[in-house]
């Protein structure tokens, strides 16, 4: 499969073109803090909960927050088969690095005894779900009120056909040489979630990491805006 | 880091005595068992101790020891890879090992680590799934579980190593009339590569080489890399952050390091 011709790739991007991102938060009444991320064809929805009691108590940190992070493929979220509900192994070690990424953002030690919930749904998939997911639980975490040391946003680097690329679709992501999905923090710059398949060597890991550092500045603007955006107007209407 | 399991005021004196005893040694350069930041624990394969699986290694770091088994079944392939075989890598963290470990399915610990032991292998192809196919419908699948025997400390490690070294141990079983024949071989199993995982952990300003169980509790952050000659074929990062520089940094001592350790696999 040729995924790079003459400098665009399949869906007509450069390189380093981003698909088309949208972000929204506020847009689930019930949760303490939420928001809603398309990116290309990937829907995301990402509800907070918390700070809240801590269940089963004994599982509390007196001196800490315990943050909790459930990330979910729905069944339907694929142009293949139907999936099935419930935790995959994929799932559950995304759940695990996702949370890692927060566990070390958020100020947690401000919050003994209780527990964080961040729940991620993916309605649509299209490649690049888990950078996505982090992009929309930032943002849902602010919404939420909940003190971070840094706005983090996700974005996958790889290599297709030979060339260095910025955020990866579904096709490249399958048939790509490699994939290196990253969370990125806006003030220092810093890598809160690393993981790559494929092959690449030491300067081409280089080359990639320099340019989703560059990409990444646009999604920290858009989630900022989005969050400006909610603040400032009064009455919203929110389209799916 | 501070917090994360710390159920206890016992545990977080804990941290702050290990962490404290452990800065003290660090700021002198050497760790607090005498190693140089860049050294492993003393590495030792085992092959073939198993010998109802067609193959097998236990890989020892240090105290740390991990066993790996290969078992091949007849199975269907996948649905968009129908010329190729399956490879499922499982692992166990046995409540024998360790007392933090308990009984019941994998917990998520358990199933990351089989996860980045299955991606290096994957992504560096060093096995060729398309020699599994049998007839139509019909591949061979390869099981290859990681029991957890000991765990002092820098599991991923020990368990790639287990793992590429069971590979080298394997032997392909024969086949007959579309199944396998229990105990006849028609020789080795072929391996393109060797890769090997490289874990590394901070605590504050020092980065070092295979954690021990009591650097892995008071790490600041931790990254495995996975790599075979001259390419980066998986990374995870387990726990903190990290600026690009300290990756790249990562990234040669991890090469220099799996060198070395190939040349182990490549001896024996």
């Amino acid at each position: 499969m040729k995924l790079i011709e003459n400098g665009k790739r399949l869906d007509g991007r450069g390189l380093d073109e981003l698909r088309p991102i949208r972000i929204e938060v506020g847009i689930i009444s019930e949760a303490d803090g939420s928001a809603y991320v398309e990116w290309g064809g990937n829907k995301i929805l990402c509800g907070v909960y918390g700070p809240r009691e801590c269940i089963p108590r004994h599982e509390a940190n007196p001196y800490s927050a315990i943050i909790r992070v459930r990330y979910m493929m729905a069944p339907f979220a694929s142009y293949e088969e139907h999936g099935r509900m419930g935790p995959t192994r994929r799932s559950i070690e995304l759940s695990k690095v996702i949370r890692n990424v927060f566990e070390n953002l958020i100020v947690k030690e401000r919050f003994p005894n209780t527990q964080i919930d961040i729940y991620l749904d993916v309605l649509q998939a299209e490649g690049g779900t888990r950078t996505a997911s982090i992009t929309a639980a930032a943002a849902a975490l602010i919404n939420a009120g909940i003190p971070m040391r840094d706005v983090v946003a996700g974005i996958a680097v790889g290599k297709a056909d030979g060339h260095i690329i910025v955020d990866l679709g579904k096709e490249e992501d399958n048939f790509g040489e490699s994939d290196m999905p990253l969370a990125i923090s806006r003030k220092d710059k810093k890598l809160y979630l690393i993981q790559m398949d494929g092959l690449l060597t030491k300067e081409e890991i280089k080359e990639a990491l320099e340019k989703a550092e560059k990409a990444v500045e646009s999604i920290h603007a858009k989630q900022l805006e989005a969050l400006e955006r909610y603040y400032k107007e009064e009455k919203r209407e929110f389209k799916w | 880091m501070v917090g994360d399991g710390m159920d206890d005021l016992k545990d977080v004196i804990l941290y702050h005595m290990r962490r404290d005893v452990m800065l003290s040694t660090l700021r002198k350069g050497t760790r607090y068992d005498g190693r140089p930041f860049d050294e492993y624990r003393e590495i030792k394969i085992e092959y073939g101790p198993i010998k109802t699986a067609e193959g097998s290694a236990i890989a020892h770091i240090g105290n740390t020891k991990v066993l790996a088994a290969a078992k091949f079944e007849v199975v269907k392939p996948f649905a968009d890879r129908p010329d190729e075989g399956v490879l499922t890598v499982n692992s166990e963290f046995l409540p024998t090992a360790s007392a933090q470990f308990e009984s019941g399915p994998p917990d998520e610990n358990s199933i990351e680590l089989a996860r980045v032991v299955d991606r290096g292998i994957r992504s560096a192809e060093s096995v060729d799934l398309k020699s599994f196919f049998i007839e139509e419908e019909k591949v061979l699948g390869l099981f290859l579980d990681i029991f957890v025997l000991d765990h002092a400390g820098n599991l991923f490690d020990a368990a790639a190593l287990a793992a590429i070294a069971c590979l080298k141990n394997t032997r392909m079983p024969k086949i007959e009339e579309g199944e396998i024949v229990r105990k006849e071989f028609t020789g080795p199993l072929k391996l393109k590569n060797y890769p090997v995982a490289t874990t590394l952990a901070k605590i504050a300003d020092y980065w070092l080489v295979d954690p021990s169980l009591d650097e892995d509790k008071v790490a600041d952050s931790l990254i495995t890399i996975t790599t075979v000659e001259g390419h980066v074929c998986s990374m995870q990062k387990r726990e903190g952050a990290l600026t690009k520089e300290e990756l790249l940094d990562c990234i040669d001592i991890a090469f220099k390091k799996g060198n070395k350790i190939r040349s182990i696999l490549e001896r024996d």
